[in-house]
């Protein structure tokens, strides 16, 4: 394991969560962020397209829903800009009952997801434990 | 925003297709690697929502 190109990786890491492949971008991984970013910008445009809701940390009536409340929460959360944009510009889509909507809202969580696995290799590259 | 309905079908491979793009990207060292190991796990996405598929249609039977 070579650490003869760490870098500090809160920068890096910070990059990577607001703006998905900003954190390869910061390390001048191109092509890398650029596929990385547009995976998760896709999967979270077509999440909204398909009209997924985005969860509400709220506490519900028994604890698998709290936990699924919570969990989607960090989900969305971790698209980063993404995220606050869509907040920002009003999106507020109602939990509807259809295929449509429910794979909308499991995409928002999933480019969450896809972002954080996108930060963790940052943050690898930026210590110095990947090229 | 334009809405997208599509059908399971298509909401699953395009699930499968993003998801391995980037599993494939950062699971891997190399670019000949990354590019294995993504067609693989889409392999696997796509195999198993074929399996599951018919699994559920022979259960409801």
């Amino acid at each position: 394991m070579s650490q003869s190109h760490a870098r500090p990786w809160a920068p890096v890491v910070l990059a990577a969560w607001l703006i998905p492949g900003g954190g390869h971008l910061f390390l001048r991984r191109k092509w890398r962020a650029s596929f990385l970013g547009g995976a998760v910008l896709i999967m979270f445009l077509a999440g909204l397209m398909m009209r997924g809701p985005l969860f509400v940390p709220e506490a519900a009536d028994n604890l698998l829903s709290t936990a699924i409340n919570y969990g989607g929460f960090i989900g969305n959360l971790a698209c980063g800009m993404l995220y606050f944009l869509t907040k920002w510009f009003g999106y507020a889509q109602p939990d509807l009952a259809g295929h449509m909507y429910d794979y909308g809202s499991k995409f928002l969580v999933s480019a969450g997801m896809l972002n954080i696995l996108a930060m963790v290799d940052a943050y690898e590259i930026a210590v110095g434990k990947k090229g | 925003m334009p809405k997208m309905a599509l059908t399971h079908l298509e909401f699953s491979i395009l699930f499968a297709l993003l998801a391995s793009v980037v599993m494939g990207i950062v699971g891997r060292s190399t670019d000949r690697e990354r590019l294995r190991y993504g067609l693989y796990l889409f392999g696997c996405f796509v195999g198993t929502l074929f399996g599951l598929a018919w699994l559920m249609y022979f259960g409801h039977r």
